[in-house]
């Protein structure tokens, strides 16, 4: 378990680190956190030549609200920051990301793994993958042929892979308005595990009454999924549970060692239900 | 034991140090990060070791090339098994052909391989990065043969064999009981259980991997083996065969270990290999087990299947106990063990904690191309109990009976007692231990609450487990087990040097039992010393004459009282010296505060440091029959079936609907380990065994595919519980003290493992009665809790 041999090279700013990956091209990969990729390379599964770390560039480590209402995360905040963020850096609105840290991994995880370095590994089952995809996050990328600025939605293209080209540098995820009655919840045989099933709700709420909202998953398709049937129930003022069913119903999820199809199915069941619950309760 | 008056403690207070949670000498160094394991040693020019290892289960080794892997930078040497020419690996029981077949195991693969993760050969290299690159070169080229993954592959008609000589795949086959009269008695009673189960192979998973550091020094004309064992003596006794060394020529030394819990109380190929290594090469070479091979080709343990019934009648009194006992014991016998570890430990040990008066069992051992097995805290026991268990609260239910008042009714009452299984059992608390168990959890509520959250439509289930551990196995316990090598006493020595210090060594080896600080408890109050007085020597087999190690909870048993033993008899030196200096018979005087005291007149004392001053500096002043020094040596062995430490274990679990989750909401451990040393660290193994039974009953499996891969190659895939799945767990003690020990105690290394999975499983059903589903097999999933629960869903 020890790394197949590489080359280390510290970036000095997002430029230097776009020079970079231009001149290693393919044979490069970014590390920040390194709390996947680490262990990825470890195992050799991952054997990149070179790796080109972003640790250094303070540029990228901001947390905040800006005119807008839009919440902008730095790729390189960890989720501890945002798990123990002050209200004047993460208001009211965005308790659901605060609330969804406690989910990834372990403490000593948190201290060290990055929002950004989270999505740009695009696992199936990440909290931050599918919080981006529920709330609409925009993902903000530097890179020789300029920024971007990709919708979650288009980001994700299957397990461990995304529409970051490999010498462009993930730089910032905006959550474009607050998603004051979201919740995510989730089901692992440990905590800290990878989820076998996740979820995200987030509500559109008059005073109490339900006019609609979001439903994502993870673990059931190789990206997260919104999933339109069971919104749809949430839009026709249906039940949570009538919500929950939908969810359940629509997705075709995996069926592997960690959990059959038709036990993710009515884990799916029952965390919608769940997560609707909390959302409402927020 | 009356010539103590009492001794100095730490914490200020008088009387005995037995009995008292003092707390642990290890601490300061191990919690501080100053301990020192096998991985914080280097050595000027080491190198560093790992093994290329076979990818196919089963098959015949074509070829071994290693011209690649030498070419690799940093790498300074391979090895094959042909380079190497070792002697193998052989254990052995002296029993007949029909029940016994040894496997010979080859410290490196020669022709054949038989897992996934053999070794096939060493790559030694500058460091750790460089031996894995040169891994990567091996070119080793395999007839591949179908694998025998599972017990009915293996007892399969025209199975493929994974040794030639092993019929049927079997390695050990015996019937070791069969009551006259026991069908009739089946055939007649008013009511006969049954239950199958099967248990899932798992990890003993030290945090500590396995690893070794071998040199070869000149001065001393030794090869030296530093390795995290538990069997210094075992290991030299295998390094000195395998590699053609007289044994005085092979030093063991044990550092600081991380766990064991049996994974390490065999003898690992690797570290021979290392060792073979280091002489070749004349330079030391270290090998640190990553945990990928930790999880796939270390030792693993437990994977059994039982097929059990039990006759009752109809007030629930057992009549009769048959059992079939299969254990999956992978592709070697393990040294000294053999894989007749699992059968001969179930078959013998069964009964239990209950008066069954007849018995039939026939245990057996299958081979099969999975890593090898390892005895693991409780062999067999927590799977025994388990089912038999079961099966006490099967026959409740059938009979309408209350499972508490079923198991008062058989549990075992009138000490000492003569089991069907011919096993003499000494006396224990059963009977007490299961009242205060469930009278804890009646006065807590939760028969309340259960009723209450039932009501509710939750799922809220209690159960128990009772049982015995038999510990401080005696070499004539052993012998019947019929091992060519038969463990059992223990020898100790006891030097005092001229400041009245004293250095104790034992041959049993903490990995994490606390002897430096139990057995020095122990040494204190024996010569009424202060306990930072008392320094114990392990782990070094030029230091300790002769061990057996640590293992099947012994150390405090046998190797506590041969400590005690010798500190006796040092502390009868020092009053024949000091009675001799006042002219007295030595009988007048007793020992305590660090001196001699003479009953006729308390005011005059010696000190140690004066009696050793005498001993040693002023030795023309010793009487004439007495030899100058300071030292006692003894040695302790049990000539009967050993001591029985018992427990009670009771468990809330509630179900969750929506996902299946088992929570563990209160767990109660009623234990009598006799005279408990030093009470905190008996509840430490407590709590620790409890989380490995907590992990077998709901966690953790290494499985394999139909090739005979491995699932399980990091903790995402095996599932060790973390301190957030574990409960807090509340231990309360009860004392039958053991007859024969030197200290009164019993063995208190296993309970915890052996209660756990069948309280939490009998809980887990409980909780499942109006589902009518019961769950037999471990570990028990969230899914398969799910699907259970379903059941009624759906029906309601």
């Amino acid at each position: 378990m020890k790394p197949a041999p590489f080359r280390y090279h510290r970036a000095r700013d997002t430029e230097g680190a776009a020079r970079l990956l231009a001149e290693l091209g393919d044979d490069a990969k970014v590390i920040a956190g390194g709390q996947s990729l680490v262990a990825m390379m470890n195992f050799r599964l991952a054997r990149p030549r070179h790796l080109v770390d972003i640790g250094g560039l303070r540029a990228l480590d901001h947390l905040g609200t800006d005119s807008t209402g839009a919440l902008r995360i730095g790729a390189l905040t960890t989720h501890h920051t945002v798990e123990t963020a002050p209200a004047r850096r993460l208001g009211p609105g965005f308790d659901v990301l605060r609330a969804a840290m406690g989910w990834i991994g372990h403490l000593p995880i948190r201290t060290r793994g990055t929002v950004g370095g989270s999505i740009a590994h695009a696992d199936a089952t990440a909290e931050w993958c599918l919080l981006a995809v529920a709330l609409d996050a925009e993902l903000h990328t530097h890179g020789p042929r300029g920024p971007r600025r990709i919708p979650a939605a288009e980001f994700f293209f299957g397990s461990y892979t995304n529409a970051l080209d490999p010498d462009e540098l993930l730089t910032e995820i905006v959550f474009p308005r607050p998603a004051p009655h979201a919740a995510l919840t989730e089901f692992a045989e440990r905590r800290g595990d990878f989820a076998i099933v996740s979820a995200v709700v987030d509500l559109d709420l008059a005073g109490t009454e339900v006019r609609g909202g979001r439903v994502a998953l993870g673990g059931v398709a190789p990206v997260p999924v919104r999933v339109p049937e069971a919104e749809q129930v949430l839009a026709t003022g249906g039940s949570f549970a009538d919500c929950a069913a939908a969810a359940a119903a629509a997705v075709n999820p995996p069926d592997d060692a960690n959990g059959s199809a038709d036990y993710r199915r009515r884990l799916i069941g029952t965390l919608v239900r769940r997560a609707c619950e909390e959302a409402r309760a927020r | 034991m009356s010539t103590t008056t009492g001794a100095h403690t730490p914490d200020g207070g008088e009387g005995p140090l037995v009995g008292r949670s003092v707390a642990r000498r290890e601490d300061p160094r191990l919690l501080t990060g100053r301990g020192r394991f096998v991985d914080d040693i280097a050595l000027p020019g080491m190198l560093h070791a790992q093994f290329v290892r076979s990818t196919v289960a089963n098959g015949e080794l074509t070829s071994v090339d290693l011209d690649a892997v030498r070419k690799v930078p940093g790498v300074i040497a391979a090895f094959t098994a042909e380079d190497l020419d070792l002697g193998d690996i052989t254990a052995q029981l002296d029993r007949p052909p029909e029940e016994f077949v040894p496997t010979a195991m080859p410290v490196l693969a020669r022709d054949r391989v038989r897992y996934v993760g053999e070794p096939i050969a060493v790559v030694v290299a500058r460091d750790a990065y460089a031996a894995e690159d040169g891994l990567e070169a091996a070119k080793i080229g395999y007839a591949v043969r179908p694998p025998v993954t599972c017990e009915a592959d293996a007892l399969a008609d025209g199975a493929e064999l994974v040794h030639a000589q092993a019929p049927r795949n079997t390695l050990v086959d015996v019937a070791l009981f069969a009551t006259e009269g026991i069908d009739e008695i089946f055939a007649s009673a008013d009511c006969v259980v049954h239950v199958e189960t099967r248990t899932g192979r798992q990890n003993a998973l030290p945090l500590e991997t396995r690893g070794a550091v071998a040199h070869w020094d000149d001065r001393e004309e030794q090869l030296v083996l530093q390795t995290c064992t538990q069997v210094p003596h075992q290991v030299r006794t295998v390094a000195s065969r395998c590699l053609r060394l007289d044994e005085r020529a092979v030093r063991v030394i044990v550092p600081d270990m991380g766990g064991g819990f049996g994974q390490k109380c065999v003898v690992g190929r690797e570290e021979i290999a290392t060792a073979a290594a280091a002489l070749r090469l004349g330079r030391p070479v270290k090998w640190i087990e990553d945990r990928k091979d930790a999880l796939t080709a270390s030792f693993l343990a437990r994977e059994q299947h039982y097929d059990v019934r039990a006759a009752f009648d109809a007030e629930g009194r057992i009549l009769g106990l048959d059992a079939d006992v299969v254990c999956d014991m992978g592709a070697y016998s393990c040294y000294p063990f053999t894989a007749g570890i699992e059968p001969l430990m179930a078959a013998a040990e069964m009964p239990g904690v209950y008066t069954v008066p007849a018995y039939r069992v026939r245990g057996r051992a299958v081979t099969t191309n999975k890593a090898p097995t390892a005895p693991y805290r409780g062999v067999s026991r927590p799977q025994y109990v388990m089912v038999v268990e079961r099966l006490f609260e099967r026959a409740a239910r059938e009979l309408g009976l209350d499972p508490v008042e079923t198991r008062r009714r058989n549990l075992i009452t009138d000490f000492p007692y003569t089991g069907v299984n011919g096993i003499t059992y000494d006396p224990g608390s059963y009977l007490e231990s299961l009242n205060l168990c469930e009278q804890t959890l009646r006065d807590e509520g939760w028969y309340e609450r259960q009723a209450h959250a039932t009501a509710a439509g939750r799922h809220l289930g209690i159960g128990y487990s009772c049982f015995s551990e038999r510990t401080g196995y005696g070499s004539t316990a052993f012998a019947q087990r019929k091992m060519e090598v038969v463990p059992g006493f223990d020898i100790s020595e006891v030097r005092m040097d001229t400041s009245g210090a004293v250095t104790v060594t034992t041959g049993t080896m903490s990995h994490g039992q606390s002897h430096e600080t139990t057995l020095a408890q122990i040494v204190a109050d024996a010569l009424g010393l202060d306990l930072a007085k008392v320094r114990i020597h392990q782990g070094d087999t030029d230091r300790v004459t002769y061990g057996w190690g640590t293992f099947a909870s012994r150390s405090v048993t046998v190797g506590g009282s041969a400590v005690r033993l010798a500190a006796g008899k040092l502390g009868e030196k020092l009053r024949r010296l000091a009675a001799a200096r006042w002219d007295i018979p030595w009988e007048d005087t007793t020992l305590g505060r660090g001196r001699v005291h003479r009953h006729d007149d308390p005011a005059a004392t010696l000190t140690y440091t004066e009696l050793a001053d005498t001993a040693y500096l002023k030795a023309h002043l010793l009487p004439k029959d007495m030899e100058p020094g300071l030292t006692a040596t003894a040695s302790f062995d049990v000539f009967n079936d050993g001591t029985f430490s018992n427990a009670t274990h009771g468990v809330v679990v509630e179900l969750h609907e929506g996902t299946g989750q088992v929570e563990i909401l209160r767990y109660v451990c009623v234990e009598d380990c006799g005279v408990a040393i030093n009470p905190r660290v008996v509840e430490g193994q407590c709590r620790g065994g409890i989380a490995q039974g907590i992990a077998g009953a709901l966690f953790e499996q290494v499985t394999y595919d139909a090739q005979g891969e491995p699932s399980a190659t990091s903790f995402m895939d095996y599932k060790v519980p973390t301190a957030q799945e574990i409960p807090d767990v509340t231990v309360q003690h009860l004392e039958t003290p053991c007859a024969f020990s030197e200290t009164g105690a019993k063995g208190a290394g296993e309970g915890g493992t052996i209660g756990a999975p069948a309280a939490v499983l009998n809980a887990v059903n409980d909780a499942l009665r109006p589902t009518g589903v019961e769950l037999d097999h471990t570990p028990v999933t969230p899914e398969t809790v799910h699907r259970a629960l379903r059941r009624t869903l759906e029906r309601t």
